[in-house]
């Protein structure tokens, strides 16, 4: 079997892993706080994609085809915006408070 | 056909990916991440997974992106300075790429190799899958659907009530 021209789950789950691993370093190289959620949004993505592949290649017996996976996904999709939403409006309320998104100069619980 | 899509995809992904953690300039780091959501749509349409292809690119291609970029340029941020990465943190991402590898490399060989897109197709895969989420999302999943809506309604008031200033 080629490995190039056949595309199994394997290939899938180390996409998603590999995207997972950059929203990773993503998270722990950058300094502002907006790339660091945009980091975070790739991290989730990541997740939703193992799922939607293994939802695609699980098959039950007789060729029957279910969509617990996808659902799951789209759920995940709705919480993201919601998240997005919320946490941006936590940014901007920061951002007026101390004037800065980058996260080494937010280092006090309390000022 | 579909492994050449596959591979051109995937690779846009990675790189897109890249380019959003790499890119000092977070404008530019928010437009690399809409064409990562778009190259993902894609991933998902090589899996048939057609309704949630649209669903990303009209969540997150649209709203999502449109939130941060607004967000941006509402702050006005600025590219971030060229600093030295310390070395401890060099050591921890190592550390952790490390770590991330080998249960990888476990994962992918314990796995049951052999199972292509074409077993599927065999059995004859149902095409209307929009139909079909539907059917699935509105008799086993009613309940977690109406948590979802609880659940926006309270983000909904929740930012209204972050972003409004105090009243002296």
């Amino acid at each position: 079997m080629n490995v190039f021209t056949e595309i199994t789950l394997n290939h899938y789950l180390a996409l998603s892993g590999l995207l997972f691993m950059i929203g990773l370093a993503g998270v722990m190289i950058r300094r502002s706080i907006l790339v660091i959620y945009m980091c975070l949004e790739l991290m989730l993505n990541a997740a939703n994609l193992a799922l939607v592949a293994f939802n695609r290649f699980h098959v039950k017996p007789g060729g029957i085809h279910d969509y617990d996976g996808q659902i799951m996904v789209f759920m995940i999709i709705t919480v993201a915006a919601a998240e997005v939403a919320v946490g941006l409006a936590l940014i901007v309320s920061l951002y007026r408070l101390r004037q800065t998104t980058n996260v080494n100069d937010l280092n006090a619980l309390k000022f | 056909m579909e492994a050449l899509f596959f591979w051109i995809v995937a690779t846009g992904l990675i790189a897109a990916a890249l380019a959003v953690i790499f890119n000092r300039n977070p404008v530019a780091s928010a437009l690399f991440l809409a064409t990562t959501f778009v190259f993902l749509a894609c991933v998902f349409i090589t899996l048939e997974a057609f309704f949630l292809a649209v669903v990303q690119i009209i969540v997150y291609a649209g709203a999502v992106m449109v939130l941060f970029l607004f967000i941006i340029m509402l702050l006005d941020i600025k590219a971030e300075a060229k600093r030295p990465i310390p070395f401890g943190k060099i050591l921890l991402v190592l550390a952790l790429s490390l770590v991330f590898a080998f249960f990888f490399g476990k994962v992918l060989t314990d796995l049951p190799t052999g199972q292509t897109l074409l077993q599927w197709n065999v059995h004859g895969a149902p095409k209307q899958d929009a139909k079909e989420i539907g059917m699935v999302l509105f008799t086993n999943y009613t309940l977690v659907f109406g948590t979802t809506a609880v659940l926006l309604l309270v983000a909904t008031i929740g930012v209204i009530l972050l972003s409004k200033r105090e009243v002296k």
